[in-house]
């Protein structure tokens, strides 16, 4: 069923009985060309371009829990393209690009808002470092503009500009930034890669890869053995447990990272604001709820759900940065397993199994990277060579020294 | 969450510096295969359950401490000075190998 106002009309008239389930909920079959274990957004994305880009069909996306209960169910939205290594640079500008034309795309509404995203600076060194992040942003032919403490006024009137601890000097405005409704982006994947013959079995975890030579051969799930030519790892924060279970020991440690929302207000805070010196940032849905988070709570953790002094920091960061939003409620909050890398970046690659690949390591930035995430993994699937844009997304490259520490703070899984 | 320093006893979690895996502590010998060194800085057994790990009691007593504890419950399970597992011969810190805190954002 294709989505369009004229449908929404008419089923409207009609009573809306015309409306169908977005996708089958089929059972396993014994063998497929193509297993995705996880039904997450960078795994549907990958099924998705697989089938659309690769005529590539006899697939089937396995998911221990419902499709897009994971990460891209609990994060906060934000998309954008403003990285400064090489290597990072041209793979987040491709994934806007793709989702500038995602809702086209997949006849699918995703709500992606390119509202503006502003990041702040606190000292000359600072605006130093985003004027240079800026021009690298340009140069990759993204967009930025370095703001003054007037230009950042005109934006943001409510910020508390004189607070003694963290001035603000300006800001580096990314209008191509903003932000995409979450659950949508994985249902219209979902639906997109269903559409095009791929099944997506929900409630099935995996339990073991089988290899055999060397090669992979299948899965064992607790749905029962499914054969495979070809299998992709895409589980996040559980990427250790799987990779485990061919035998790989990852550059990966889950860690915790909280994320918060406010009961519904009227519209207040029109762009995406990042606060990285007190470790906050905040956007808007367009519900009305005030979407934040901070940094991680630090230490390793599967707990989906963080401790109290995170809790207490990113509130008061919040507080110093605007004061405007000290009387609304919090509504909820949560916690997200990030699969944290030692540099920061995440992996698309082969593995040491024939026909075994894996997309992992996307620390807290995983969102944004769902369009581009899913394209590249499928070309490597589908044709064995990388794709351009990840070619340094290597899993060897901890070893060999090719790191892409977009932040420069080592080799620390949790200071990325 | 609440840790047991072996010298300080029950404490807030927030006078705590969390460092990372305890395979921190096991620094690969001068001279040492790549491989060790790739093994020592990056790579990770990540487990869902118990795991150790190395906590520095930063706002105590500035003992290191090795942590056993529960990465899906958050439970605490054991503590000890990191300088005793040294002396059980596990394959603990030679002396000079203590890992030094470092802080995201400011430089060293």
């Amino acid at each position: 069923m294709r989505y369009s106002g004229f449908r929404v009309l008419a089923e409207g008239l009609g009573g809306n009985k015309g409306w169908r389930p977005a996708w089958r909920d089929p059972e396993p079959k014994a063998e497929y060309d193509i297993v995705i274990i996880g039904g997450g957004g960078h795994g549907l994305s990958t099924a998705y371009y697989l089938a659309k880009n690769h005529g590539l069909t006899n697939i089937a996306v396995l998911e221990k829990g419902y499709l897009g209960g994971g990460n891209v169910g609990r994060n906060t939205t934000i998309v954008r393209a403003n990285y400064f290594l090489p290597g990072n640079q041209e793979f987040y500008s491709h994934s806007l690009k793709l989702w500038e034309g995602l809702e086209a795309d997949l006849n699918y509404n995703v709500m992606h808002s390119q509202r503006g995203l502003i990041n702040l600076f606190h000292s000359d060194g600072q605006r130093d470092a985003f004027a240079r992040r800026g021009n690298a942003m340009i140069n990759q032919g993204d967009d930025a503009e370095l703001l003054d403490r007037e230009g950042v006024r005109r934006h943001l009137p409510y910020l508390d500009f004189e607070q003694t601890r963290f001035p603000i000097y300006g800001g580096l405005l990314h209008r191509r930034g903003g932000t995409a409704r979450h659950d949508a982006v994985a249902w219209g994947y979902a639906r997109g890669a269903d559409r095009r013959g791929v099944d997506l079995i929900q409630n099935c975890e995996v339990t073991g890869i089988d290899i055999e030579g060397g090669r992979v051969t299948g899965v064992q799930t607790t749905r029962g053995a499914i054969r495979a030519k070809k299998v992709g790892i895409v589980v996040a924060g559980r990427s250790g447990q799987v990779a485990a279970m061919a035998g790989m020991r990852l550059p990966v440690e889950s860690h915790i990272l909280q994320a918060f929302v406010t009961e519904g207000l009227k519209p207040v805070i029109d762009h995406v604001v990042s606060f990285g010196m007190g470790h906050f940032y905040i956007s808007q849905s367009d519900k009305g709820g005030l979407v934040f988070g901070g940094d991680l709570d630090f230490y390793a953790s599967y707990a989906a759900r963080g401790n109290l002094p995170m809790v207490e920091h990113v509130m008061e960061a919040g507080m110093t940065l605007m004061p405007m939003i000290g009387k609304a409620k919090v509504l909820r909050s949560w916690g997200g397993i990030m699969d944290m890398t030692p540099d920061g970046s995440p992996i698309i690659d082969r593995t040491h199994v024939d026909g075994l690949y894996i997309d992992c390591g996307w620390n807290y930035g995983g969102f944004k990277a769902v369009p581009a995430s899913g394209w590249c993994m499928a070309h490597l699937m589908a044709t064995g060579e990388p794709h351009a844009v990840a070619r340094r997304f290597r899993l060897d490259r901890f070893a060999t020294g090719h790191l892409l520490d977009e932040e420069g703070t080592g080799s620390q899984h949790n200071l990325h | 969450m609440r840790i047991t320093c072996p010298l300080c006893g029950d404490r807030d979690r927030r006078e705590f510096y969390y460092y990372g895996d305890a395979v921190y502590a096991d620094r690969p010998a001068e001279g040492a295969a790549p491989e060790a060194w790739d093994a020592y800085l990056h790579l990770r057994d990540n487990p869902a359950g118990e795991t150790r790990d190395l906590w520095y009691h930063e706002m105590g007593c500035s003992a290191w401490i090795e942590v056993t504890r529960n990465t899906v419950t958050h439970a605490v399970l054991a503590t000890r000075l990191l300088a005793e597992r040294g002396q059980t011969g596990e394959g603990g810190p030679s002396g000079e190998g203590e890992p030094k805190p470092r802080r995201k954002g400011k430089p060293e």
